[in-house]
C-alpha cells in the first residue's frame, strides 16, 4: 500500500491509497461537516454535506466517497461550499416536518447542530409540510417519518453490523420512505432483533425510544464501539 | 340615526389577539356587544398522530405566558393513559412549578397590563398609560411588579431549565429531581417576594375606593363560579376536584372528578369567535354562565390554607361579601393569590423530602383515554386525550380557562359598554374601560403577545349596512 501526498486547505497532507478525502482531512484535524457518514459504517454519499472543491474538477465532490490522489488540491471551506451546505440543510428541514421544540432529540440532534454551525437562521424555500406518519407499533421503539432525513445510517447499521437488514428505503424523491421488511409495520417485523442500533445511530429524532419525552433522546454511541473497530474495513 | 357598530381592534394589553364590536341602535344606545377572539391555533388537530409522550411539551406551545399550566394538565392526562401514580415528590414539584407560573402570570396581568389603568386612571393619556408610565409615576410599584414576575420566572427556570417552555414536566412526573442548591436559591428569594406581594396588596386596598363606578359596571352580575378544591374545601391549584357554586353560595356541584367534566360542561361555538364558549350543562345555555379564575377560586374555596393569605381573604370577604360578583375584583383576588402561592411554595420547598430523587413513574400505554386538569392563572384548564394502543393521539379536546369565561366576558363587555358609551361620539377613556373589563379576566388568547407601550387601536364606526362612517385611531 503506497502513500499519496496532497494538499487540503493549503496544507500538505498524506494518506494511504484507497483512503478518502474525509478520512485524510479528519486525520489531520481538518473539519468537514457530515450527516450521513458515521465512522464504522460504509459511506454512501447520500447527504452531500461533505462536498469539497478539487482543483481541476468542475463538479463538487463528496469527501466521504472520493478517494485521494497524488497531487490533489482540495478546498474544504469557501463561501460557495458554505452556501451549498446551508442550502442542503435547508432542503432537509423544509422537505419534512422538523419541529425542534417538541422533538425528542432537541439539543441532541445532528441536523440541529448543522443548522447552527452553518448559520441557517431562516428558510427561503417553502415548507412542503407533507403528511408523514409515526409508526409506534414496535414494543420499544418508534419511527417518526416527519423527522427522517434519509441518511440511511439505520439501514446500514442494521445490515452491516447487526446483519438483520430490517430497514430499507422505498419510493423515490420526496416520496421516499424508510420501511421495515417489505413495508410492514415495525412491530410486525420478523427480522428485527430489537437491538436498538438504528435508534442509537439516528442523527435526528426520527428513531426514538418509546417513553422518552421532548429533549430526552440520549444517543449512546459508545454503545457501538465495534463501529470504530470496523473502520479499517470501510472505504 | 342609523344602527352603528363600534369596533375595537385590536384589544390591547391582553395576551393574544381579539377585537370588540359594539352595536349601537338608532338612538345611539348600546344594543349589543361582543368579544371576538380572532386567532385560530388548531392544537387539537395538530396533536393527532403524535406520540403521547410529546404532549406536555407540544401543548405547552399553546402559550408562552402559561406553558406550565398546559404542561401540568397535559401531563396529568398522560399519567392516566400510562396508568401510573406519580411519586409524591414529583406531584409536589409540579405543584411548585404551577404556583410559580401563577405568581409570574398574575404579576404580568396586574402590573404590566392592568396597573396603568388603575394607577394613572382609565381616562389618562394613552401614550403614557403603560408600564413605563407607571414606572415614571411610582417606580417602586413597577419595580415590585418586575421583581415578582422575575421571582416566578426564575423558579420555573431553576426547576425546568428555562423560563419559557421548559420540558421538565413529563408523563409520570418530572424528568429531574430538585437539587439542594436550586431549592436554597429559591427559598432565599421568598422573603423579598413576600414583602413585595404584601406591599402591593396594601396599595390596592388603599385605592380600591376610587374605582367604585368601575366596580359597579365591570361585569357585576350573578353567575356560577367553578374551581378546584381539595377535600375539606381548601383551594387547589394542581390537584383536587371541581366545585361549582352560585352567587348566593349554593353548591351546584361538588367533588366532581375532572374525568366527568363532560357531564357538567357543555361547549358551544358562536359564529363571531374562534373561541368556544362553555356553560354549566344542568342550567343549559346560556343560563349556565359561569366564571373561573382568581375571583371564582376565592368564591368556591372555603379557605386558601396559608395563614397570611387567609387573613387577607377574610378581609376581602368582609369588604366585598362572601361571594363578590363584580369582575373588577379579579384584580384583588389575584393579589391575594400571589401572597398565597408564595407561601405554599415556601411550605413545599421546606419539606425535608423535597430532594427525593424518586420523581417519575414509568409505564407503557395502559389506557386509551385520559383527562388532566389544573388551575391555570386564569382558571380551570382541562386536557382530554384519546390514544391508540401504541400511544399515538387520536383525539384531543382542550377546555381552556378563557373558554369558560367567554360568556361572562361577553356579558361584561355589554354591561360596561352600556354604562359608558352613548352615541358615536366616543371618548378614548370610555373605550379603554371596555377593554379594561376584558383585562380583568386576564384572558389568555393562546398567544404571548403583549404590549409594553401602546399597540395601535383603531375604532371603526359603521352603519347598519356595514359601511364605514368614521374611523378613529390613537
Amino acid at each position: 500500500m503506497s502513500v499519496l501526498t496532497l494538499t487540503i486547505e493549503g496544507r500538505d497532507v498524506a494518506g494511504q491509497t484507497g483512503g478518502t478525502i474525509l478520512q485524510v482531512a479528519r486525520e489531520n484535524g481538518i473539519a468537514i461537516p457530515t450527516l450521513c457518514h458515521l465512522q464504522g459504517l460504509s459511506d454512501v454519499g447520500a447527504c452531500r454535506l461533505c462536498v469539497v472543491e478539487v482543483e481541476g474538477q468542475r463538479k463538487l465532490l463528496p469527501a466521504c466517497v472520493t478517494a485521494i490522489d497524488e497531487g490533489m488540491k482540495v478546498t474544504v471551506n469557501s463561501e460557495r461550499l458554505t452556501a451549498y451546505r446551508r442550502r442542503i440543510v435547508e432542503l432537509l428541514f423544509t422537505e419534512r416536518n422538523h419541529v425542534c421544540s417538541v422533538c425528542v432529540a432537541d439539543r441532541n440532534c445532528e441536523l440541529q447542530d448543522l443548522a447552527v454551525e452553518l448559520g441557517l437562521t431562516h428558510f427561503d424555500l417553502p415548507l412542503l409540510s407533507p403528511q408523514a406518519s409515526v409508526d409506534a407499533t414496535h414494543e420499544r421503539f418508534g419511527i417518526d417519518h416527519n423527522r427522517c432525513v434519509l441518511c440511511t445510517r439505520c439501514v446500514r447499521v442494521c445490515d452491516e453490523i447487526e446483519g438483520a437488514h430490517t430497514w430499507d428505503v422505498m419510493g423515490r424523491g420526496t416520496e421516499a420512505r424508510l420501511i421495515t421488511d417489505m413495508g410492514i409495520p415495525w412491530g410486525d417485523s420478523n427480522t428485527c432483533t430489537s437491538c436498538g442500533k438504528c435508534v442509537q445511530v439516528c442523527p435526528t429524532g426520527a428513531l426514538f425510544e418509546k417513553g422518552r419525552s421532548v429533549a430526552e433522546a440520549r444517543r449512546r454511541r459508545p454503545y457501538l464501539p465495534y463501529l470504530v473497530a470496523h473502520e479499517g474495513r470501510t472505504r | 340615526m342609523a344602527d352603528k357598530t363600534i369596533v375595537i381592534e385590536p384589544v390591547t394589553r391582553i395576551e393574544g389577539h381579539a377585537k370588540i364590536t359594539i352595536q349601537l341602535n338608532e338612538s345611539g344606545e348600546v344594543a349589543d356587544a361582543h368579544f371576538h377572539v380572532t386567532q385560530f391555533r388548531g392544537f387539537e388537530r395538530i396533536s393527532q398522530g403524535r406520540m403521547v409522550h410529546e404532549m406536555p411539551s407540544l401543548m405547552a406551545r399553546i402559550c408562552g405566558i402559561c406553558p406550565v399550566s398546559h404542561m401540568v394538565a397535559s401531563a396529568k392526562a398522560c399519567d392516566e393513559i400510562l396508568g401510573v401514580t406519580v411519586p409524591p415528590v414529583g406531584v409536589r414539584l409540579r405543584r411548585v412549578l404551577n404556583l410559580a407560573q401563577i405568581v409570574q402570570s398574575h404579576a404580568l396581568s396586574f402590573f404590566y397590563l392592568s396597573s396603568p389603568d388603575l394607577l394613572l386612571g382609565f381616562d389618562s393619556d394613552p401614550a403614557l398609560r403603560n408600564l413605563v408610565g407607571v414606572a415614571r409615576q411610582t417606580p417602586e410599584l413597577a419595580r415590585d411588579g418586575v421583581a415578582l414576575r422575575r421571582f416566578g420566572q426564575r423558579i420555573i427556570e431553576r426547576l425546568g431549565g428555562k423560563r419559557i417552555h421548559p420540558a421538565w414536566v413529563v408523563p409520570g412526573g418530572v424528568s429531574r429531581p430538585l437539587e439542594a442548591s436550586e431549592r436554597d436559591s429559591i427559598l432565599a428569594e421568598i422573603p423579598d417576594a413576600r414583602e413585595r406581594a404584601h406591599r402591593t396588596l396594601d396599595w390596592y386596598k388603599k385605592n380600591v375606593a376610587s374605582w367604585t363606578d368601575e366596580v359597579a359596571h365591570f361585569g357585576d352580575f350573578p353567575s356560577l363560579y367553578m374551581g378546584l378544591v381539595h377535600e375539606g374545601g381548601n383551594a387547589a391549584y394542581s390537584d383536587g376536584l371541581l366545585r361549582v357554586v352560585d352567587s348566593s353560595g349554593w353548591v351546584m356541584a361538588d367533588g366532581v372528578d375532572p374525568r366527568a367534566y363532560g357531564d357538567y360542561l357543555g361547549e358551544t361555538v358562536e359564529p363571531w369567535s374562534y373561541l368556544k364558549s362553555t356553560y354549566f350543562k344542568p342550567l343549559g345555555y346560556p343560563a349556565g354562565i359561569y366564571r373561573v379564575g382568581p375571583l371564582a377560586r376565592l368564591n368556591v374555596a372555603e379557605r386558601l390554607g396559608t395563614p397570611a393569605a387567609d387573613a387577607e381573604l377574610a378581609e376581602y370577604r368582609e369588604r366585598l361579601g362572601r361571594y363578590p360578583s363584580s369582575s373588577f375584583h379579579y384584580h384583588y383576588a389575584r393579589l391575594i393569590e400571589i401572597v398565597h402561592c408564595i407561601d405554599v411554595i415556601d411550605h413545599i420547598l421546606s419539606r425535608s423530602d423535597i430532594l427525593d430523587p424518586h420523581v417519575r413513574a414509568r409505564a407503557e400505554i395502559n389506557r386509551n383515554e385520559g383527562v388532566g386538569v389544573s388551575e391555570a392563572p386564569r382558571g380551570v384548564l382541562i386536557h382530554h386525550y384519546k390514544v391508540d394502543d401504541d400511544g399515538l393521539v387520536e383525539w384531543a379536546n382542550l377546555v381552556i380557562a378563557t373558554g369558560h369565561n367567554n360568556l361572562a366576558m361577553n356579558r361584561s363587555v355589554l354591561q360596561t359598554a352600556r354604562h359608558y358609551i352613548k352615541g358615536d361620539q366616543v371618548k378614548e377613556g370610555m373605550l379603554n374601560r371596555v377593554e379594561a373589563v376584558i383585562r380583568c379576566y386576564d384572558p389568555c388568547l393562546s398567544c404571548s403577545t403583549h404590549a409594553v407601550g401602546q399597540m395601535p387601536l383603531q375604532v371603526d364606526i359603521r352603519d347598519a349596512e356595514g359601511s364605514l362612517l368614521r374611523q378613529v385611531s390613537r
